[in-house]
């Protein structure tokens, strides 16, 4: 049993290993039942604690009806100590058990008198939810849903405003920031955009091809990867990855902005920080999609006819020849035409989020995630209906 | 005069070209409120992270308690860095946890103790530090600046301690926030004999608790009772004190004159 080391500590340093107590003696404490006493001896370290605690359990496991405790070959030099044991013999005298103590009671005892003097009363805990706390907990959170409702309604109509407004001047669009913005989401992208986009085309070729061979059809792995890169993997794996690069990080640095003040500054000196701080980022995203997209549609087919190359032994003439039967004029654009949309959807939700980041950072971290799981969400939602008004113009 | 419990002997530290300490040397007694000021830059929370042992100096030594920390290894550092406690500046509570968790944490982690025998010595270090028992179960965010400052000095005093760092302790708080929290410190230092070492901007807390003062100008330090300070001509230490020190006259003709 743990109980039996106490001097322990849990990391394995000795009580007395490291740092010496010069002059100090081991302390022990001891609840010897029969004589009803409690003996302690040596200077006791806050360390000594669980020693002390171990026979305090004791005591108050059975409690006699006069208890001696014996001081006078102990020294509780520490403060938690000292009050555990002012605790316990508080507690017995509360229980009608007489307590005489021997020796000289420790100095802190008198500390403590004038300590528990100032203010009566017990700990506060979190208290332990009723069926009312619970019925008022769910309303609140009803609650909260609205208003988050309401706070996407007022963010949405702002930022219109804004963007009415910031049409009429280019100083009002910032393009600067607008440039910053798209550096940052859109060609430090391209690296991990680009290898993504090769990676999947790989898997799904290979996996194309060995699913098509028994049919003798292997030719269209071709057009598997192309149309399914063109129409839906490049736009769909580029948007996931940026929901994940920048949905996060405007929602970090909104957030950051917002617990800084930084946006009641900007508002302070007549700025509207919908026009600052989200349209930029929104129109940046908007306009740095699409690109990425085609970064990704051109990585995703190479992916294709290096995989084909390699497995099916197609030569890249044929494999182009392949790819101008396989896909119609329109398959191209109708990847492409998604790629804005999910631009706006992603910098409109990590905005949003970052700007509802309120009092404390804990706020920051949940809302960034909840920025990143909504942005995607919302992109594979509307990814989903592109595909049905598609099918249904015959797109 | 006792074994000085923190021994600083010829202290370097430098940023690439910039040396910040350049030789600084002092002595802490036991049961001393040590205050340390400097502008800003002068390197006041580097010297502080070196005397935690965050920070190896380029060269020189740190003693605590007479065992010195820059030669030690992260094993030792462990054990010597439980006889210190640190608050600070802006309280540094964890703010997933409430003030009741925030307080246990290092005990818990340090000691193996029952729940309840916690939650006897989360009561203790409230009622030192002098916060209302209802404030055990809020979280930081709930509370005032004040009650901040006091959760971590709680915290800080939680495994007793013989070493006490506060940054800026009262910085942020207003006059008679900071004025109760400078009575705490030096009710502390009487009741449990700790030895204070404290980072301060704050004259009224200088003035009010500090035994000694060191000064960090062009790397260096100067180090006095704040009279012998407050005396001292070096032009920026004249600058500092200069309204410290008319301040602290108005205080003495006004104690005079009501006496």
């Amino acid at each position: 049993m743990r109980r039996h080391a106490p001097a322990v500590l849990k990391d394995g340093l000795r009580r007395d290993g490291p740092v010496t107590r010069p002059g100090s003696m081991q302390f022990t404490a001891l609840y010897d039942r029969a004589a009803a006493r409690l003996e302690l001896a040596g200077e006791a370290a806050m360390e000594d604690a669980p020693e002390l605690e171990r026979a305090l359990r004791d005591l108050q496991g059975a409690p006699p009806a006069a208890l001696q405790v014996d001081l006078a070959r102990a020294a509780l030099r520490d403060i938690g100590p000292a009050w555990l044991l002012h605790d316990a013999i508080a507690g017995l005298r509360g229980a009608g058990v007489d307590v005489s103590i021997h020796g000289a009671p420790p100095e802190h005892f008198a500390y403590f008198d004038t300590l528990l003097s100032r203010e009566a009363g017990a700990l506060a805990r979190p208290s332990t939810p009723s069926l009312m706390d619970r019925l008022a907990g769910f309303g609140r959170s009803l609650e909260e849903r609205g208003r988050s409702w309401h706070e996407a309604l007022v963010f949405g109509g702002r930022l219109i405003a804004s963007a009415a407004f910031a049409w009429r001047s280019l100083k009002r669009l910032r393009l600067p920031s607008v440039v910053r913005h798209m550096h940052e989401t859109g060609v430090q992208a391209i690296p991990i955009v680009a290898v993504i986009a090769l990676l999947i085309s790989v898997i799904s070729a290979y996996i194309g091809a060995q699913q098509l061979r028994p049919f003798g059809a292997e030719i269209f792995t071709v057009d598997l990867v192309a149309i399914g890169v063109l129409r839906e993997l490049g736009v769909l794996l580029t948007a996931i990855m940026v929901a994940g690069r920048t949905g996060s990080a405007y929602a970090a640095e909104l957030g950051v902005m917002k617990l800084n003040d930084e946006v009641d500054a900007l508002e302070s000196m007549g700025m509207n920080p919908y026009e600052v701080l989200v349209l930029p980022r929104v129109v940046a995203l908007v306009l740095v999609m699409p690109l990425l997209t085609v970064v990704a549609d051109a990585m995703g087919l190479a992916g294709g006819a290096l995989l084909t190359g390699y497995l099916l032994d197609l030569p890249w003439s044929q494999f182009v020849m392949r790819l101008d039967a396989a896909i119609a004029p329109t398959t191209f654009w109708a990847g492409l035409v998604k790629a804005p949309v999910f631009g706006l959807l992603i910098a409109l939700t990590g905005t949003l989020r970052g700007l509802q980041v309120r009092e404390s950072s804990r706020e920051l971290g949940r809302l960034t995630t909840v920025a990143v799981v909504q942005s995607i969400f919302l992109v594979i939602f509307a990814d989903a209906l592109f595909a049905i008004f598609f099918l249904e113009i015959d797109f | 005069m006792q074994a000085p419990v923190i021994r600083v002997r010829d202290v370097v530290n430098r940023f690439g070209a910039q040396v910040v300490h350049d030789g600084v040397s002092f002595d802490v007694a036991p049961g001393e409120i040590f205050g340390i000021v400097g502008g800003s830059g002068s390197g006041k929370s580097v010297l502080l992270k070196t005397l935690l042992g965050l920070r190896r100096p380029d060269s020189g030594s740190v003693e605590l308690e007479g065992r010195d920390i820059t030669a030690m290894d992260d094993r030792e550092l462990r054990a010597i860095k439980r006889r210190y406690g640190v608050t600070f500046q802006h309280g540094a509570l964890f703010t997933s946890l409430t003030v009741a968790e925030n307080v246990t944490l290092p005990v818990a982690e340090a000691l193996e103790l029952d729940e309840a025998s916690l939650e006897r010595l989360v009561e203790l270090r409230l009622r030192m530090v002098g916060l209302p028992l209802e404030a055990a179960a809020k979280h930081p965010a709930q509370l005032s600046g004040g009650m901040v400052k006091r959760a971590a000095l709680a915290r800080a005093l939680a495994l007793d301690p013989a070493i006490l760092f506060l940054d800026e302790p009262t910085a942020g708080l207003d006059p008679i926030a900071a004025t109760a929290f400078d009575d705490l410190v030096l009710y502390l230092r009487d009741t449990l004999h700790l030895t204070i070492v404290m980072v301060t901007h704050d004259l009224d807390t200088l003035l009010r608790t500090c035994d000694r003062v060191a000064v960090l100008v062009d790397g260096k330090v100067i180090v006095d009772t704040l009279e012998g300070i407050v005396a001292n001509d070096h032009p920026w230490i004249r600058h500092y004190f200069h309204g410290a020190r008319g301040r602290s006259m108005a205080i003495a003709r006004e104690d005079a004159g009501g006496a």
